[in-house]
């Protein structure tokens, strides 16, 4: 999650990456743990472009894993878009109808987006957040793999 | 033919505030919170999120709570509270490749790549009451869960394995920018492709899937299924963003993947391969998914050339009757007030009396003049 490049070295793609990433670890969090981390922040003053909204989204599997796509079933999303008094607009899209996470984590990315802010919401913020994520995911792995089965096959009238 | 009628508003109304002390129950115990619900009953929670074709386990929670535990009626909560929503657009396709994988096994495959693990999971318990559960003390009880070093290793699924080796049908390779069918637009109409026919299996009903699945195994049907692979897990939602130029993680749902193996087919043109049945369905749901897939192969029998002898394979017959909440619709209309019909059915019948026995009556006139 934390740029290894300097700032001014990384390539638009490179910052659509990062963002990407900074969108999906809010989206991720609860929102305890993004409140929590926003209040941290002396927050900005800022303007809503969208108003936190809920909708849906439906969601597409594929046939047999890899085929054509076909229509699972929806989720519901909540999404915001904020504007500083700088001119950054941040932007949230996240699972479930919590809209103040919404306005919360679109501050945040907007924050992200002024250079001076950048490296502070990296590490303060979205590293910690990350580093909660990948902890529950490794916990999730290991009792997982506790149940790893290896099952012996027995020749008939052999036991 | 359901009339309107009026009236009634008071004993309705009464008959709500009845329904709700009753749903309460005892105020001396303490009344159930979502997060227990949404916590504790997980497999509740999943199946009225896959029948109400709506993922949010809160909202799930609150159908349940406030549908007294009737799951058919939770899942038609979820529903209406669906329509109320905007619709923001389609997710791309879940990658169940890149699966948080919590359970994985296959009844074909011993040893396969990733290895097996069971999982949070009935199989191999015993069905005899766990009375320390009535027992439990208020508070929590510590549970300690064995762990293992887990290896960054990958899980390919099994059927993309053995479609290695061309043993394994391969997926249909879609055409991208397809139009995709999609019930919550337009109504289901026939004849149904498959991506219709497993959308409505995905919200289908989990009892019916389940006895037409079984029905198939008894030998109406038969597609000779083996559970090639079943995994339940996390994965990722995206979403493409007009507005932001990208695609944007939502966040991670879990779902349940079946992929059956079935009998082989093969023509003058190519050469025999196991078939394939699919299943996908919201949370740990592994009997729903296990039946969709045993459907979904036994829909397809037209497009595999086989002949179509049961009730399994009948498309229409089985879209038409998957959806509990329109068979619930349609079976408890009969509820409501129905007396004009049933006043012209009377009339009718009395008539048909009328009738028959003046007829008699003439008949039995007739073989007494005959015996005179």
């Amino acid at each position: 999650m934390i740029q290894s490049k300097h700032p001014s070295d990384q390539t638009p793609d490179d910052i659509t990456a990062s963002r990407q990433a900074l969108m999906a670890t809010l989206a991720a969090a609860s929102p305890e743990a993004v409140a929590e981390k926003f209040e941290t922040l002396s927050p900005p003053e800022f303007d809503m472009v969208r108003q936190p909204e809920t909708g849906l989204v439906m969601v597409r599997g594929r046939m047999g894993g890899t085929g054509s796509p076909f229509n699972l079933g929806e989720v519901t999303v909540t999404r915001c878009v904020v504007r500083l008094e700088t001119g950054e607009t941040g932007s949230a899209y996240s699972l479930g109808r919590n809209k103040k996470k919404a306005v919360q984590s679109a501050v945040i990315d907007a924050l992200w987006q002024r250079p001076a802010d950048r490296e502070r919401i990296e590490t303060e913020i979205i590293s910690t957040l990350a580093a909660s994520k990948a902890s529950d995911t490794e916990t999730v792995r290991q009792e997982t793999e506790a149940t790893k089965v290896n099952f012996f096959t027995m020749v008939r009238g052999d036991d | 033919m359901y009339v309107a009628v009026k009236g009634g508003e008071k004993a309705i109304r009464n008959a709500h505030k009845l329904t709700a002390k009753r749903r309460r129950g005892d105020t001396s115990v303490p009344a159930l919170t979502l997060e227990q619900i949404a916590g504790q009953l997980a497999h509740s929670i999943a199946r009225v999120m896959g029948e109400g074709s709506l993922y949010d386990e809160t909202l799930a929670a609150l159908a349940i709570k406030q549908a007294r535990g009737d799951l058919i009626e939770a899942a038609f909560l979820m529903r209406a509270y669906r329509t109320t929503l905007p619709r923001f657009g389609y997710s791309q396709p879940v990658d169940t490749a890149k699966m948080l994988v919590e359970r994985r096994i296959s009844a074909t495959y011993k040893d396969l790549p990733g290895g097996q693990v069971l999982g949070p999971t009935f199989d191999y318990s015993h069905r005899l009451l766990d009375f320390t559960l009535a027992a439990e003390e208020e508070g929590d009880p510590e549970f300690a869960v064995e762990t293992a070093p887990a290896e960054e290793t990958s899980m390919p699924r099994v059927t993309d394995l053995l479609g290695d080796e061309g043993l394994m049908e391969a997926d249909p390779a879609g055409d991208e920018d397809a139009q995709v069918g999609d019930l919550t637009r337009d109504p289901l109409s026939f004849p149904a492709d498959r991506d219709i026919r497993l959308q409505n299996l995905a919200r289908g009903d989990e009892g019916f899937l389940l006895a037409l699945a079984y029905s198939t195994q008894r030998g109406y049907g038969r597609t000779h299924p083996f559970a090639g692979e079943i995994r339940y897990g996390e994965v990722d939602i995206e979403f493409f963003a007009e507005e932001l130029g990208f695609a944007v993680t939502l966040g991670s749902i879990k779902v349940t993947e079946c992929q059956m193996v079935n009998q082989f087919k093969g023509s003058a043109k190519t050469a025999p391969t196991f078939t394939r049945g699919y299943g996908l369905v919201f949370g740990q749901v592994e009997r729903k998914a296990m039946s969709m897939a045993m459907v979904d192969r036994s829909l397809r029998w037209e497009e595999l050339g086989e002949e179509q002898a049961a009730p399994a394979q009948d498309t229409e017959f089985v879209l038409s009757h998957s959806d509990n909440i329109q068979a619930t619709g349609f079976v408890e209309h009969l509820k409501l007030p129905h007396y004009v019909d049933f006043q012209a059915e009377l009339g009718l019948v009395r008539q048909m009396r009328a009738e028959w026995f003046e007829k008699r009556e003439r008949a039995e006139e007739a073989s007494q003049e005959a015996a005179e």
